[in-house]
């Protein structure tokens, strides 16, 4: 990402020296929560940590494997119902490790089913509830049959400082309802969000966000992804962490703003979004 | 007539073909019309499904059929819902309302994966064929199991007497001989030699039915490969129609298969393993039908590519072959099928996400866009989500050196870098192959897609 295509004239950019910096990435389930394009978070990631000259080590955690001693980041993506049964005992079995990591403020994306399941548990539509890692105080609830998915693009305001107005594309028939302990990742401005109902999208506890938001969402949100490496390097190299100066992101800002565009345009021919009833802390 | 002449005017008036507008009408005005219409070709109904292949398959069995002396009866264009079947028969009955052939004749008929349940009791086909089951337009489809899980209980309740033609190399696919009620004829690769050396990302099938996680011997693309449980013993059969010796060219692929233990060899224009397996599918769809291995053989070699699906055009000293890909799978197989060659490659990409592309355009960051880096390709992005595709591509490390949304604008400019003798590649989704090949057609002065029958 280093020259824009629509004006040749921009240079290249040079690598910010990155000092030698690493982080140290889990991805969870990627082998079975994979059905909706959530990879694309740990391709923007390694792209972007390249530019910045930092090193991204990665460990792949499926059924059956042990977590590392240590993570600076840890992913998770969505799943079908199916693919969520299978891995969410074990999961929450994992939960105590999890739960300490994000005390100890350790970057961590949730998406949809890994959201979910990062929760208290998730009742799915036969009312078999499948219990969650507790990461956030949040229950999610599938209603039956004859209640329509939460289908279409999100325009939200994220509540993280810095990450500013998220873009995404949300699929899902869970309905999330956040706890006492659990303050919201953004504001709806159009979609669905965590229920439809409270204007609320996503969780947020420490450095570890959970969110409805596919798209894929790291790529086409640089704010955000800037913010999340940030963290991990936090957490990786302590109070003296030298913050990263943001470099420009051209393709990912088009992009970004391209779809932007494109939610605004269909969420005036769709019906209006919920509004939001949720205080904005 | 009503609906027949409502696909002229439609015409008439520049908005595309018409090719299902004229099926609306007739599905609205006669509702019974499809029970009513589907007795009446002499030879049958044979149906098309699954997630990518069914245009290609039913226009390479309508080449068939053709060869074997029986008339095709068709839906144009990848009009593959309820209305697009109605239209194929409202564009020929006579102003009675009869299909004046309908004795020599065969219905052959693309149907969308999540309207086929509903179609299979009302077109009642004499031949079913399910081709692959991949990730596709998860915000219209929903979930890939929920699909199965429909045929599944559409076959289970089904009360006439058909023969299923299943694909042996995908397990979703070929499960479904579970629910069989009748004969099975079933196609698939046995070549380890264009098998991938490693899984590809958008790999959708890989648990069993009984839970357990699915062994593969041999992955030819995506979940699709020699797949066996090794927890309760279900496994890929022996195919009824199998490709022993598999060559693939950017520009085609040479076949040696046996047709029930008949050996033929059919050289196919078309480029790509995904491509192999439509010919293959169209092989046991012709054998299910009771066609001869030789006239199946003959007519695939004769047969060329269907509307956007590897279409190629001339202008002035260059060529275009347009690709169509809309979804991971797809993609994937059109990216192996240009990347089978050295030569460095010329790409205009384009993706939209109209509501036929899917509305939601994250599909792209489960293609393995990765594997055209370094491979010497010159990329021009284009389409409704023109930055969004750019994005991708410069993440997987093709940095394009143009991104234009026109579609004209972005053609002259592809075009303009393709070397004089050179080929230029156009991917597309649905939408924007509709787009770029009309701007293709005038260029290189071909028929619109309407005139294009299978």
């Amino acid at each position: 990402m280093n020259s824009d295509p629509r004006n040749p004239s921009t240079p290249a950019l040079p690598h910010e020296g990155g000092g030698g910096r690493s982080i140290r990435v889990v991805s969870l389930y990627d082998d079975v929560m994979n059905v909706y394009a959530d990879r694309g978070n740990l391709i923007a990631l390694r792209a972007r940590a390249a530019e910045y000259g930092i090193e991204v080590e990665v460990t792949s955690v499926s059924v059956g494997d042990p977590l590392p001693a240590e993570a600076d980041l840890v992913l998770i993506g969505g799943g079908q119902d199916r693919e969520q049964r299978r891995i969410a005992q074990e999961l929450a079995g994992r939960g105590p490790v999890l739960r300490a990591w994000a005390e100890d403020d350790v970057a961590m994306l949730a998406i949809c089913g890994g959201f979910q399941l990062f929760g208290r548990f998730y009742r799915d539509s036969s009312g078999e509830e499948l219990p969650g890692a507790g990461v956030f105080d949040v229950t999610t609830v599938a209603p039956g049959p004859g209640w329509p998915r939460c289908i279409g693009d999100v325009l939200a305001a994220s509540l993280v400082p810095g990450a500013g107005e998220l873009v995404g594309f949300e699929n899902h028939a869970g309905r999330t309802y956040l706890g006492a302990g659990a303050q919201p990742f953004a504001i709806v401005e159009h979609g669905f969000g965590n229920n439809g109902e409270d204007g609320t999208e996503g969780a947020r506890y420490r450095e570890a966000i959970g969110t409805y938001l596919h798209g894929s969402l790291l790529p086409k949100n640089p704010a955000l992804l800037d913010h999340l490496i940030g963290a991990a390097l936090r957490h990786r190299e302590g109070d003296d962490s030298a913050p990263l100066v943001p470099l420009p992101a051209v393709f990912a800002e088009r992009a970004h703003a391209a779809a932007v565009q494109v939610a605004r345009r269909r969420s005036r021919r769709v019906q209006a979004a919920p509004g939001s009833a949720y205080a904005t802390p | 007539m009503l609906g027949r002449a409502s696909g002229a005017v439609v015409r008439r008036l520049g908005r595309g073909g018409g090719t299902a507008l004229p099926g609306l009408v007739a599905a609205t005005i006669a509702p019974r019309l499809m029970e009513r219409l589907a007795s009446t070709p002499g030879h049958g109904v044979a149906t098309v499904t699954g997630t990518n292949g069914k245009t290609t398959t039913t226009h390479l069995l309508a080449a068939i059929v053709r060869a074997a002396g029986i008339e095709p009866l068709t839906n144009p264009s990848g009009s593959n819902l309820e209305r697009g079947v109605i239209a194929a028969y409202t564009e020929q009955v006579d102003a009675m309302g009869r299909l004046p052939d309908a004795a020599s004749q065969v219905g052959l008929f693309e149907v969308d994966e999540a309207v086929l349940p509903w179609l299979f009791p009302r077109l009642r086909p004499r031949v079913a064929v399910f081709l692959n089951l991949f990730r596709d337009q998860l915000d219209r489809y929903g979930e890939v199991d929920s699909v199965a899980d429909g045929w599944g209980a559409m076959l289970r309740r089904a009360a006439h007497a058909h023969t299923l033609v299943l694909n042996a190399d995908d397990p979703a696919i070929a499960l479904l001989a579970e629910s069989a009620h009748g004969p099975v004829v079933t196609f698939g690769v046995d070549d380890d030699a264009v098998a991938l050396t490693h899984a590809d990302h958008a790999s959708d099938a890989r648990f069993c039915v009984c839970g357990a996680r699915f062994v593969y011997d041999a992955i030819y693309m995506g979940h699709v490969g020699r797949w066996r449980c090794t927890f309760c013993g279900r496994a890929r059969v022996a195919p009824t129609v199998s490709a022993r010796h598999v060559e693939l060219r950017t520009d085609g692929a040479t076949i040696e298969m046996t047709i029930a233990g008949a050996p033929v060899t059919v050289v196919s224009p078309l480029a790509g393993l995904y491509s192999v397996y439509n010919v293959l599918a169209a092989a046991a769809a012709a054998h299910a039908l009771g066609i001869d291995a030789s006239t199946i053989a003959s007519a695939l070699a004769a047969a060329g590519p269907a509307f956007g699906r590897q279409e190629r055009f001339t202008i002035g000293e260059r060529s275009a072959r347009l690709l169509l890909a809309k979804n991971p799978a797809g993609l994937n197989e059109v990216i192996r099928a240009l990347t089978a060659g050295d030569a460095p490659l010329m790409v205009l990409a384009m993706l939209n996400d109209g509501v036929q592309d899917g509305q939601d355009v994250s599909w792209i960051y489960d293609a393995d866009v990765e594997a055209l880096a370094g491979r010497g390709v010159t990329l021009v992005c284009s389409g409704d989500r023109a930055d969004d595709l750019a994005l991708r591509c410069a993440l997987a490390g093709v940095v394009p050196v143009s991104v234009i949304d026109d579609t004209e604008r972005a053609l002259d400019a592809a075009l303009a870098r393709t070397p004089s003798g050179a080929r230029l590649d156009i991917i597309a989704t649905y939408t924007a192959m509709i787009d770029v090949r009309a701007a293709l057609a005038r260029r290189a002065g071909v028929g619109a897609y309407w005139e294009a029958r299978a």
